[in-house]
């Protein structure tokens, strides 16, 4: 079975690199799209779908990530890429801050409030906070990414630079699902009382799944801002967290094959049918209600992780 | 060697006094009941000692240390592990890795040695399991281990609650009406695993209306009534003393 889903993540890696080969720029630029939504989707999935935090204010992190690296890259000329670290942290700390005291918050409150900081942080940007985002305007000139003194410039280019990062990303996360942080987050999920009552510190599990996902998302901003070179305030609307929570819900909470197939649906398909772009919210809505009615675990559900247990007498009875 | 002690503990809720002016010790290696009639105030008591109230007044003192005011997953690593009245399992996980959830906090690895999969964490994680088969193993569920808890039979998810509160390799577990829900044959099982438990060193606290199960497994007995502590001592001298009785004259039918 692990065999199965290696085979199937290498297919698709072979599929991914010859991609731009075969595609125009406009699809190129689509799958760039669904690429970034989906390490935004991954990194919400950790709260919403592991932890079980309901955030709908996750474009604040990204808001966050994307402005300090504008504002350092244009202002000091330091290199975007060498900032990704710092969109990380600032992120994260900025998660951290707000979160500490709001994650006892319930459910649909701790919902609510999500919505609020993502409006706060988008009207501070809006009202030029510190006298340094610009503005509505936003900010302008930030600089194209380099490797090794190559410059990052075209889709084709942006494609891979994504595309790996989202592959990172996967890589990742799934390792940090399957060990003792990932499982403290379903727990919690499950039953706070008695995962508390278990032993495990959940205020500080629900504290980190904010950290780390608002980390990524503020990475993923970084990249944002280098690929558009200017960014503002309307990037960063409450309907970008509403297509990040949405992806993940539709997608699968808590699956990682489920977010990208999230992403791809979300992001991609609407690019498929420009000409009904009016009826796209409609699609949404109710796309959205069948799921909660027919397949509350979305279209690719979280599968159970599988342990190898060490003693062949119980993995033999275990076999019917 | 006391174990455990409570000192004039009072817990009330609103104008309603849960648990008034209690104190009892348990000493380490026996196997102490709680009893009284519905409503007495027992379970406040098992909130109070993890921590999920805070007492009004009183003191809590486990291995010579207050733990007023700890937070619960704090006091489970001390060494006191419970189990819930109403059953609380993560139900859409697997059996394993309920128990599981009890190894947590003897473990260490966190989120970045689980992103680089440090030899150190690999070995934490199949250690784990491996204690937490063991666990399953001595409630006798091994064989359900790869099962989702919902799955299980009533008394089975009884068994597995212990299971994972074994995983925490407490001191003092507590068991908040262990035999709840469960046939006389069971019953008869959990007899036999509470006293496994506690030749394993582990001391037991538990409550229980099934007053056969009570008799038979405790060595002292604490009764509780409109929350206050109105006899305590050996099992014959409890079913002999008058007060007890009156308490649950009419409430005993469920013996
Ligand atoms: N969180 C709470 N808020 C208000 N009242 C509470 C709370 N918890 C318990 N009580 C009340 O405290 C009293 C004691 O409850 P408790 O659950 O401790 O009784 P018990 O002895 O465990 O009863 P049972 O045998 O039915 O389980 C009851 O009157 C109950 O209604
Ligand atoms: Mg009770």
């Amino acid at each position: 079975m692990m065999d199965r889903t290696k085979y199937l993540y290498l297919a698709g890696t072979v599929v991914l690199a010859a991609a731009p080969a075969v595609l125009n720029t406009y699809w190129v630029d689509v799958l760039n799209n669904v690429g970034m939504y989906a390490i935004l989707g991954l990194s919400l999935n950790l709260i919403v779908g592991h932890a079980g935090l309901f955030n709908l204010g996750h474009a604040a992190f990204y808001a966050i990530g994307a402005y300090t690296a504008a504002i350092l890259n244009s202002h000091f000329h330091i290199p975007v890429l060498w900032l990704l670290p710092l969109s990380a942290l600032t992120a994260g700390l900025f998660a951290l801050m707000i979160a500490r005291p709001i994650i006892h918050l319930r459910g649909d409150y701790l919902c609510i409030v999500t919505i609020g900081v993502g409006e706060i942080v988008r009207i501070a940007l809006i009202n030029n906070v510190f006298g340094i985002t610009g503005g509505a305007n936003g900010i302008f000139g930030i600089d194209r990414p380099q490797i090794f003194g190559w410059v990052i410039r075209r889709p084709q280019e942006f494609y891979y630079l994504i595309w790996l990062f989202l592959m990172v990303t996967v890589f990742l996360f799934q390792r940090l699902e399957n060990s003792r942080f990932g499982r403290a987050l379903n727990y919690l999920r499950e039953d706070e009382t008695a995962a508390e009552g278990s032993g495990i510190h959940t205020a500080h599990y629900k504290l980190m799944a904010f950290v780390i996902g608002a980390a990524w998302a503020g990475m993923v901003g970084n990249i944002f801002a280098a690929k558009m070179t200017i960014i503002s305030p309307e990037s960063f609307s409450f309907w970008e967290s509403v297509l990040m929570f949405t992806l993940v819900i539709l997608g699968g909470s808590g699956s990682i094959p489920g977010v990208l197939l999230g992403a791809l649906l979300i992001i991609g398909l609407p690019e498929l049918f420009r000409g009904f772009a009016n009826a796209r919210m409609a699609i949404f809505g109710v796309a959205m209600v069948a799921m909660m009615i027919f397949r509350t675990g979305g279209i690719l559900p979280a599968r159970p992780r599988t342990y190898r247990l060490p003693q062949p007498a119980a993995a033999v009875e275990a076999k019917p | 060697m006391t174990l455990l002690s409570l000192n004039r503990l009072t817990k009330s809720f609103g104008g309603l006094t849960a648990v008034n002016n209690v104190s009892f010790q348990v000493e380490g290696g026996s196997i102490v009941g709680l009893i009284g009639p519905n409503g007495a105030g027992k379970t406040t008591v098992f909130n109070l000692i993890t921590g999920i109230y805070r007492p009004n007044q009183g003191e809590i003192i486990f291995n010579d240390g207050s733990i007023v005011g700890q937070p619960t997953h704090r006091i489970v690593s001390l060494g006191i592990a419970r189990t819930f009245q109403t059953i609380r399992l993560f139900q859409n996980l697997s059996v394993l890795e309920n128990v599981l959830s009890g190894c947590h906090c003897r473990m260490k690895s966190g989120s970045l040695a689980a992103m680089l999969r440090l030899p150190s964490q690999k070995k934490e994680e199949r250690r784990a399991v491996e204690r937490a088969l063991g666990a399953l193993t001595f409630v006798g569920l091994e064989s359900q281990a790869e099962q989702l808890a919902r799955n299980l039979s009533y008394g089975n998810q009884r068994l597995l609650e212990i299971a994972r509160a074994l995983a925490t390799e407490p001191q003092l577990l507590i068991l908040d009406e262990p035999a709840g829900g469960m046939n006389e044959q069971e019953t008869g099982a959990l007899i036999t695993l509470i006293r496994r438990l506690r030749d394993r060193g582990i001391t037991v606290l538990l409550i229980e209306h099934d007053m056969s199960l009570v008799m038979r497994v405790c060595e002292r007995i604490v009764v509780l009534e409109y929350g206050a502590k109105i006899a305590e001592g050996e099992p014959a001298a409890i079913k002999a003393d008058p007060k007890v009785i009156e308490a649950y004259l009419g409430t005993e039918e469920n013996e």
